[in-house]
């Protein structure tokens, strides 16, 4: 009977209109989904990889959104010619789908077991059915003490578990399709790791098609059949994962590969004997009962990268901030210089905020939006007369624009004209405008693209080199911290548990906290991660 | 968006320039200024201009009916109670009026906000002693404070600004605090921080420029308030007494007429209803000009559909 594909979408074509005229969402994309397969569309920012599903869905708001061409095939019935009404039973029901964010897709006033339920009795299951089915789906997406906690609310699970409640609710109708838009991209590696095997095990169980959308070719790697590769709007490549991986053919993809990290040489130590720039001390933070850093020890050479890895709560931004003094330390000392940050006196602790500086996670974020690039870049001569006299402050700004890559005739506009990989790089000349000789860089690259990422961590290196500066790279991205690092030091709740030089780390890690970080970060590679996934298969058995 | 095209920087046009520029983008936002500048042209000409009319009776005239074009022009409104033409009287009125609601609102904009700010940057002991003061104020009703301030002080105009404008600092107290406590954990603030900003260059750099929109919306809706309020002290007999007059006073003085003649209060009340009208157009057409954001909105010319 199953002449067609599960789903095929055929030639769609959607414009949103804005103020500044029509923007082609994508042009003339055609993909197609079988039973049991997982289908990857892999994309950046802005590569229209989301609007297929969500047109799918019907979750394109007409207007602005604008479907012009195209048809969307649900089992042979074209899903974009059904009424809204028609619509409705297929979503959820037929077609399930779950998104980056399960907190802002979870009702916080409702219990989740009271949601999950909801897509059942919406479609028209009983009330005594539904709870229990939804015990067995929670016990099934594997939530401790489901019997308890299926009257709890979504602000008392942690963040892998509500995803897995999100998936429960999504397979609660046993749907053939389920679309996962970025499903791990908000989780630490371990966690997702653990959510990537729960949904193809599911998928085995089910056989449902598996649309996963997101732009880690590390999560195409492990999961996926083919893979569609999108590009502002269009479909460049398409191909089973393995073959594009070893042998992409247009530029495009070819600069995506080429740009994931993990896969370059890893920096030799700087060797020793050097006198350390900074020189941590059993630094600890609490907060009440909650020791959020316990004695960090640590140290910084002039000239050296260090990555300061873990995962989300393990106390690497406490350390950062602490360091900072934007928050004060409970115990402990660090010295700069030979000067003891801890204890410093505001004013000397003024003359050195020149030396430390810090780049921030999101760009978007940490630039005041209502003040030109010119200002909040010259801010910091602003607030420390005595760097530059005012004359020589235009000049010293569009050097240090030029410096980090921007067109410095730009200075007259506000960061919301310019794109993510720019912002940071304003943020980065914010930071040198004050010659700084150590950057605490915070997450600075995590919230950009891969292709991005790799020119902020290019410029990165080109001004260690230049201007001799000392990173504290505080991370959760493995492949990135062995590229960029001399030397790592990997915490877990609080504790540094783990350091030594990026070679040591990656090749003989001695914790076991780093090494199941190692096994967990994907690999672009589909063999080697198909290798890996062997043997954590051996060792589970085992 | 290209890095590379090396145009050199157009200087910037001058700041009146500018908002004039982005002012006539946006019509109705015109029409408001105008009106203002109008209002505010009254407020200082006016006494000086109309004074004599406006207060001189012509009891033939007694509630003479407004579009009557065969009289006088300064009739066209029509004539109050005691024949004196209504056009003059409102002319004439604007300038207490203005007076004293410009003087409360601004006045409560400017304490509001510095407490506020205060509050919501400092420890949490001042920012407490600051906030119980504004419930104390907020919980005791604005009409009794009023009545018992101004009768034990005379009842002159800067007294009455003085009670108007305590009775509404918490409106603005209360803003600001909730905006600069949401503001200053916002990561920009915190990069201020880092490269060692004062307080003062925080708050008034950083934390300012965003929640002031939002306080200017809530004044320009504050000076319809604070015109009616002064309006029912005058009625009480504590606010501003005849002969002096204010568009509130004339709204109260017209009521026992409003079967027989309308026109009394109904036009003083428009001049308070396009004024506060006007206000809000031009703050809202503000908040727009000042946000970098939204900006483009009044700097491009609108497509045509």
């Amino acid at each position: 009977m199953m002449a067609g594909h599960l789903l095929e979408v055929r030639g769609l074509s959607v414009d949103f209109h804005t103020a500044q005229g029509a923007v082609h969402a994508v042009r003339n994309v055609s993909w197609h989904l079988d039973r049991g397969e997982t289908l990857a569309i892999l994309g950046e920012s802005g590569s229209g990889k989301s609007v297929s599903a969500s047109a799918i869905m019907n979750l394109i708001d007409c207007p602005p959104g604008d479907i012009d061409s195209g048809e969307v095939l649900f089992e042979g019935r074209d899903v974009l010619k059904m009424s809204d009404e028609q619509r409705r039973q297929l979503n959820g029901k037929r077609i399930a789908m779950i998104f980056q964010d399960p907190l802002s897709h979870l009702n916080p006033v409702y219990t989740v077991g009271f949601q999950i339920m909801e897509t059942m009795t919406t479609h028209g299951v009983s009330k005594a059915d539904a709870r229990a089915r939804t015990l067995e789906l929670m016990e099934r997406v594997g939530i401790p003490d489901f019997g308890t906690k299926i009257d709890a609310y979504p602000h008392q699970f942690s963040g892998g578990q509500r995803q897995r409640l999100m998936i429960a609710m999504a397979l609660a109708l046993k749907p053939d399709i389920l679309i996962a838009d970025e499903p791990t991209t908000a989780l630490d590696v371990t966690v997702q790791a653990q959510i990537l095997a729960l949904l193809e095990e599911l998928q085995k169980e089910t056989g449902m098609g598996l649309l996963l959308i997101t732009h880690d070719l590390g999560v195409v790697a492990e999961v996926a059949d083919r893979v569609v590769v999108m590009n502002s709007g269009e479909i460049v490549e398409t191909g089973s994962a393995a073959e594009v991986y070893r042998n992409p053919h247009h530029p495009y993809t070819k600069k995506l590969i080429s740009a994931v990290p993990g896969t370059g040489g890893m920096a030799a130590s700087l060797g020793t004997g050097i006198r350390p720039l900074l020189d941590v001390q059993g630094i600890s933070k609490r907060f009440g009962d909650f020791l959020a850093l316990d004695e960090a020890t640590f140290t910084v050479l002039p000239g050296e990268t260090v990555a300061i890895v873990g995962e989300s709560g393990s106390g690497k931004s406490t350390l950062a901030k602490a360091l900072l003094r934007l928050i004060e330390p409970t115990s402990g000392a660090a010295f700069y210089d030979s000067r003891d940050l801890v204890t410093m006196p505001p004013k000397e602790l003024f003359e050195l905020r020149r030396d430390i500086q810090m780049v921030f996670q999101d760009p978007t974020q940490s630039l005041n939006p209502r003040m030109s690039v010119y200002q909040i870049v010259s801010e910091a001569f602003a607030i420390h007369r005595d760097i530059l006299p005012k004359d020589r402050w235009q000049g010293r700004v569009r050097e240090l624009l030029e410096q980090v890559g921007l067109d410095a005739s730009h200075m007259r506009r506000y960061p919301h004209q310019f794109s993510g990989g720019q912002r940071q790089r304003i943020a980065i000349a914010r930071a040198l405008a004050l010659e700084p000789k150590l950057i605490i860089c915070d997450e600075a690259v995590s919230a950009l693209d891969v292709s991005i990422q790799a020119q902020v961590i290019r410029l990165l290196r080109g001004l260690q080199e230049r201007l001799h500066l000392s990173y504290l790279f505080i991370a959760h991205d493995l492949p990135l911290v062995r590229d960029f690092a001399h030397r790592v030091v990997v915490m877990q709740a609080g504790r540094i548990v783990e350091q030594g030089p990026v070679r040591q780390i990656f090749e003989a890690p001695q914790a076991d906290y780093t090494r199941s970080l190692i096994a967990a970060s994907l690999h672009p590679d589909p063999e080697v991660q198909a290798e890996r996934r062997a043997v954590r298969e051996l060792r589970r058995e085992a | 968006m290209s890095l590379s095209d090396t145009v050199a920087i157009p200087a910037p046009p001058h700041p009146v320039m500018q908002v004039l520029r982005m002012l006539w983008r946006d019509k109705v936002a015109l029409a408001a200024s105008v009106f203002l500048v109008f209002i505010v042209f009254c407020a200082i000409f006016g006494p000086a201009l109309f004074e004599d009319i406006a207060t001189k009776q012509n009891l033939r005239g007694r509630n003479a009916a407004p579009f009557d074009f065969s009289k006088d022009w300064i009739f066209w409104l029509g004539g109050d109670a005691l024949g004196r033409p209504l056009l003059a009287r409102i002319i004439v009125a604007a300038q207490n009026t203005i007076m004293v609601a410009a003087g409360a609102v601004v006045c409560s904009l400017l304490i509001g906000t510095t407490l506020g700010l205060i509050a919501g940057y400092t420890s949490t002991r001042v920012s407490q002693v600051i906030m119980r003061l504004a419930d104390v104020i907020m919980s005791f009703p604005s009409l009794l404070l009023a009545v018992i301030v101004l009768y034990m002080l005379a009842p002159s105009v800067t007294n009455l600004i003085i009670v108007l404008a305590i009775t509404r600092i918490p409106v603005y107290l209360r803003t600001s605090r909730a905006e600069v406590l949401e503001v200053r954990e916002r990561m920009f603030v915190q990069a201020a921080q880092v490269m060692g900003a004062s307080t003062g260059r925080i708050v008034f750099r950083h934390i300012l420029p965003i929640v002031f929109p939002t306080l200017v919306t809530i004044a320009t809706l504050d000076f319809a308030f604070v015109m009616l309020a002064e309006s029912s002290l005058s009625f009480l007999g504590i606010g501003i007494q005849p002969p002096e007059i204010t568009w509130g006073m004339m709204v109260a003085q017209g009521r026992p007429y409003l079967t027989t003649a309308w026109w009394l209060s109904f036009w003083p009340g428009m001049a308070i209803i396009l004024t506060t009208l006007s206000l809000n157009l031009l703050s809202n057409w503000m908040r727009t000009a000042l946000d970098p954001v939204q900006r483009w909105r009044l700097e491009t010319t609108p497509r045509k559909k």
